[in-house]
């Protein structure tokens, strides 16, 4: 069990404001957290990490005490048990992947894990690569795998998914999940898509403006009863259209564009650029704004 | 004619150089990434010999060092070390002289790098040293080959603070730069173009290598 209670001043979208959470993640769970952008999802990570110190707060992994502020304890982030993968990657670029996941082992390690890493996920030809001769997909998944080989117990993920395509986005859920089972892992990944936690999540974390405002297993927090039993996609309003006699909604889900008949006090209520849910059962399709 | 002054010049630059490359990372790295109390005080000294005139440099390190005061009297009396008109002391007042050639771009170099690129070092266990050593300094590699060219060029064309502090003893501390002086005042231009072309050259040359250098190892690279 991983106890976290923070809490840390940051600057957001909307203003000054308070990041504060307090939550216990089970052992072995996967966790995705989600929310705007500037919401403080991103700080969580790095403050669990020991990269952010918050201005109080207390993390517990099992027995051990990674951050006390009222008894002045913070570990240094090399000494908490965590694999980080960053927006980012921040893969070495002087190194090959192999020296990539050499580099991450620790102490006396047997250099054989690397071989069984890259194994796992299908990169063992490229190991005397640089990061820049991959392509976007493989330099995720050599991250992902750099953040595993000193065995850590707790694995932070910020976005791993931004930047790829939907079939690059299924390959790399199907790594992750495998990977978190295999090593027995907990896990905390931070992402947008609704996909991510459906496939993926045992809990969703929906931060806003530094507060969770939902928590619960994905289905729990993401259907309510009017929706259920329908088809379910996410999208994007790219634009709205006045044909004189309907308006019509383009919505972008995915690599798609469904056009959708709305009424006029639907338009009023729409914008481009909102998140929408798209229901559709056996009737009419029914629009929601998301967040 | 003498090349002993070419070759002291090349000696002094050569010993300038690899101190300051062992002061001047950590310090570079202090002053990319640490905050503290009078942080701008310590740029502003380390950047002084960039618009001082060298001879109020040199001035100064000849009366600190001389043994008729503290410092120089401590030195003496318990290390037996003399600076003023000395080779340790020209070595002193270089690496004071060429500070922020090798720290300005050993600092820019570092503060150009990504935040996460150090930040995932830490998260996969290692400490500082082992970041830098291991992770930074490997990827600023154009920054310090342009340190150390610019370092060991801007001391090999010192002269007004190893005069002041130096003199001119042939063998201790007469360097090219000063042999070129000297000839001119005793009228020896043949000497003083011997002794210039040879600095011209070796200037260009070095100059000429680290361009060529630069272009063909550094790559830029991506992660």
């Amino acid at each position: 069990m991983i106890h976290i209670s923070i809490k840390k001043k940051l600057t957001m979208a909307e203003g000054d404001g308070w990041l504060s959470i307090d939550t216990s993640v089970e052992k072995g769970q996967l966790w995705a957290i989600s929310g705007k952008s500037g919401a403080g999802k991103t700080s969580f990570l790095r403050i669990v990490a020991g990269l952010l110190k918050p201005e109080t707060g207390r993390i517990l992994s099992g027995n051990e005490v990674w951050l006390d502020t009222t008894r002045k304890i913070s570990l240094p982030v090399q000494k908490r048990k965590i694999g980080f993968v960053f927006q980012d990657l921040a893969l070495f670029p002087h190194m090959t992947v192999f020296q990539n996941l050499r580099y991450a082992l620790k102490g006396k390690q047997n250099q054989d894990v690397i071989h069984d890493l890259l194994k796992m996920v299908d990169l063992e030809r490229f190991a005397d690569s640089k990061p820049d001769r991959l392509s976007v997909g493989q330099r995720q998944r050599v991250a992902i795998i750099r953040a595993l080989a000193g065995r850590p117990e707790l694995l932070l993920l910020d976005e791993p998914f931004s930047a790829l395509d939907a079939e690059m986005r299924r390959h790399l859920r199907e790594d992750i999940l495998r990977l978190h089972q295999t090593f027995g892992l907990t896990t905390l990944l931070v992402t947008h898509d609704l996909g991510d936690m459906y496939t993926l999540a045992d809990r969703v974390l929906v931060i806003d403006k530094g507060l969770v405002v939902k928590s619960g297993p994905p289905k729990e927090v993401f259907e309510t009863d009017d929706s259920s039993g329908m088809v379910r996609l996410q999208g994007e309003i790219i634009q709205i259209r006045d044909n004189g006699v309907v308006f019509i909604a383009e919505v972008l889900t995915g690599d798609t564009v469904i056009k959708l008949l709305i009424s006029e006090g639907e338009k009023n209520c729409l914008r481009p650029g909102m998140k929408v849910l798209v229901c559709s059962g056996s009737f009419e399709p029914v629009i929601k704004v998301l967040g | 004619m003498q090349f002993q002054p070419i070759w002291l010049s090349l000696e002094l630059a050569l010993v300038t150089t690899i101190i300051l490359m062992i002061i001047g990372v950590p310090l570079a790295s202090l002053l990319a990434f640490r905050s503290f109390r009078f942080k701008s005080v310590a740029e502003a000294v380390i950047s002084l010999p960039l618009v001082l005139p060298p001879s109020v440099l040199g001035f100064y390190l000849l009366v600190i060092f001389s043994p008729h005061n503290f410092v120089g009297h401590l030195l003496q009396s318990w290390f037996n070390i003399r600076l003023v008109f000395s080779f340790p002391g020209l070595v002193v007042g270089s690496i004071i002289y060429s500070l922020p050639f090798m720290v300005h771009p050993l600092q820019a170099g570092l503060q150009s790098l990504p935040a996460n690129l150090k930040e995932a070092s830490y998260t996969l266990g290692k400490n500082r040293w082992q970041t830098l050593f291991g992770v930074l300094l490997p990827n600023i590699k154009p920054a310090i080959l342009t340190g150390v060219v610019l370092t060991f060029a801007h001391t090999i064309g010192e002269f007004g603070v190893v005069l002041m502090i130096g003199g001119s003893l042939p063998g201790k501390t007469k360097v090219a730069s000063i042999a070129i002086y000297e000839a001119v005042e005793s009228l020896e231009y043949g000497n003083a173009h011997i002794y210039s072309i040879v600095l011209l050259l070796i200037s260009f040359f070095i100059l000429l290598l680290t361009y060529k250098l630069n272009k063909k190892l550094f790559k830029p690279a991506s992660s």
